[in-house]
């Protein structure tokens, strides 16, 4: 058993978990944020994906154990109360979920894109980045779009972050 | 996963009394192949020892045009990282095109190393570049450290610290990866120094990746990619399975080695 301090969407948590518990169950079991999503279970499609101090995490590889100290976003996390995110309202308006079911990792990995770009995204860059995230709907343009679209108004805005 | 108990050393001297009190314990790095195999069932450890705690474990740094990569750097790390990129650009385009963003933030290049997938990148860079392998015991030449399919020269519980080469004058690295898994159905590497050309192959060899000697000495002498049409490679022993046969991962080879010199001519022409 190791006892984590972590700090998820924000709130401070602390619990005692197994050793073998992934980070996707102790999200999704242990906190009840279910938005975080298992896919494939082998580390391929990205529906589990999370930000962990900044950088893009499959969560179904991940120890729980592993996050003590850490700072988690997951989806749950990245709406202002009752107002969406920009990329989520890009994804709303670009109609770039179809199920639904691999949206989740998919914001969190569009975010991570656009704010971590050094210059204008082009359509190629977010292919290529988006290559640990499938959609089996293979609603991949509109994905593409949407991303595209946030990343532009994202630029003409003043804020430093993407929000 | 079977129940394990994981380990977090802050220290690298602390680990050597976690081993001792452990009946089955495996290092734990990035985890991107050994917790899929553990999800799998495929190894039970007892314990696991992750070593993302230890203190500089993933410091990159330089002398001069020396490079020392440190075992934890992630593939996103070794991507980004300044010093590679100005000195041994190759090897950063080379991690950058590891698996997918989630996972090269989380992968390492020592645990790939160890790991020694006969379709992994880095040991075909390794090997290329003729780095050292240093670890808490001793220093191993890249010729001696790769034995054959996911086997290497690394005893029981020896941990890989850090990677160590001279840049080289010119580089470049051309994979054809496999469209599902990432992992290079043929991935060939090229540097060439002052007095030296060094060419290694991965994701075809039946012993894992190796050096295409016969393809450096008819680069030393001219270095130019029609020279790839001499080469022999009937000798060599290669894998097939349902993702390609000896003659189609033959032709891959050649193909790959040709867009790595083309690329280093290029440079050299511009």
């Amino acid at each position: 058993m190791t006892r984590i301090e972590a700090v998820v969407n924000g709130k401070k948590v602390t619990k005692t978990v197994d050793d073998n518990r992934l980070l996707v169950t102790f999200l999704r079991e242990d906190l009840g944020l279910t938005g975080t999503h298992v896919g494939c279970d082998t580390t391929q499609c990205g529906a589990c994906v999370v930000n962990i101090d900044g950088d893009t995490v499959k969560s179904c590889t991940s120890l729980a154990a592993g996050a003590n100290g850490c700072s988690i976003t997951t989806i749950e996390g990245v709406a202002h109360g009752e107002r969406l995110h920009r990329v989520q309202e890009a994804f709303h308006r670009h109609h770039a979920l179809q199920c639904g079911y691999c949206t989740p990792g998919l914001i969190i990995t569009a975010i991570d894109i656009i704010e971590k770009a050094q210059g204008p995204l082009d359509e190629a860059t977010v292919r290529q980045e988006l290559k640990g995230n499938l959609c089996r709907c293979t609603g991949y343009q509109n994905i593409v779009s949407a991303i595209l679209d946030a990343a532009e108004k994202y630029a003409m805005s003043s804020v430093s972050k993407v929000a | 996963m079977n129940p394990f108990t994981l380990h977090r050393p802050s220290a690298i001297d602390l680990i050597s009394a976690m081993l001792a009190s452990s009946s089955d314990p495996k290092f734990l790095a990035g985890g991107m192949t050994l917790l899929p195999s553990m999800k799998l069932g495929l190894i039970t450890p007892s314990d696991l020892i992750d070593l993302t705690s230890l203190p500089a474990f993933g410091e990159i740094s330089n002398e001069g045009r020396r490079l020392s990569v440190g075992a934890g750097a992630t593939h996103a790390a070794v991507a980004n990282e300044r010093r590679i990129r100005e000195l041994c650009p190759a090897l950063g385009r080379l991690a950058g095109k590891i698996g997918d963003r989630h996972v090269r933030n989380r992968g390492t290049i020592g645990g790939s190393l160890a790991n020694n997938d006969p379709a992994a990148d880095y040991p075909a860079a390794i090997l290329a570049l003729d780095a050292t392998i240093h670890t808490d015991r001793r220093e191993i030449g890249s010729s001696d450290f790769f034995r054959g399919i996911f086997e290497t020269a690394l005893d029981e519980h020896e941990l890989i610290t850090s990677i160590e080469f001279e840049a080289p004058e010119r580089a470049a690295y051309a994979k054809f990866p496999h469209p599902a898994s990432g992992y290079a159905l043929a991935g060939v590497f090229v540097c060439r120094g002052d007095s030296y050309v060094r060419v290694a192959v991965t994701g075809v060899g039946s012993d894992g990746a190796f050096r295409l000697q016969e393809l450096e000495g008819k680069l030393e002498a001219q270095f130019e990619a029609s020279v790839v049409d001499t080469i022999d490679l009937s000798a060599l022993e290669f894998f097939e399975d349902r993702h390609g046969s000896r003659a189609y991962r033959e032709n891959l080879v050649r193909v790959m080695a040709r867009q790595a010199i083309a690329e280093i001519a290029a440079v050299d022409g511009a």
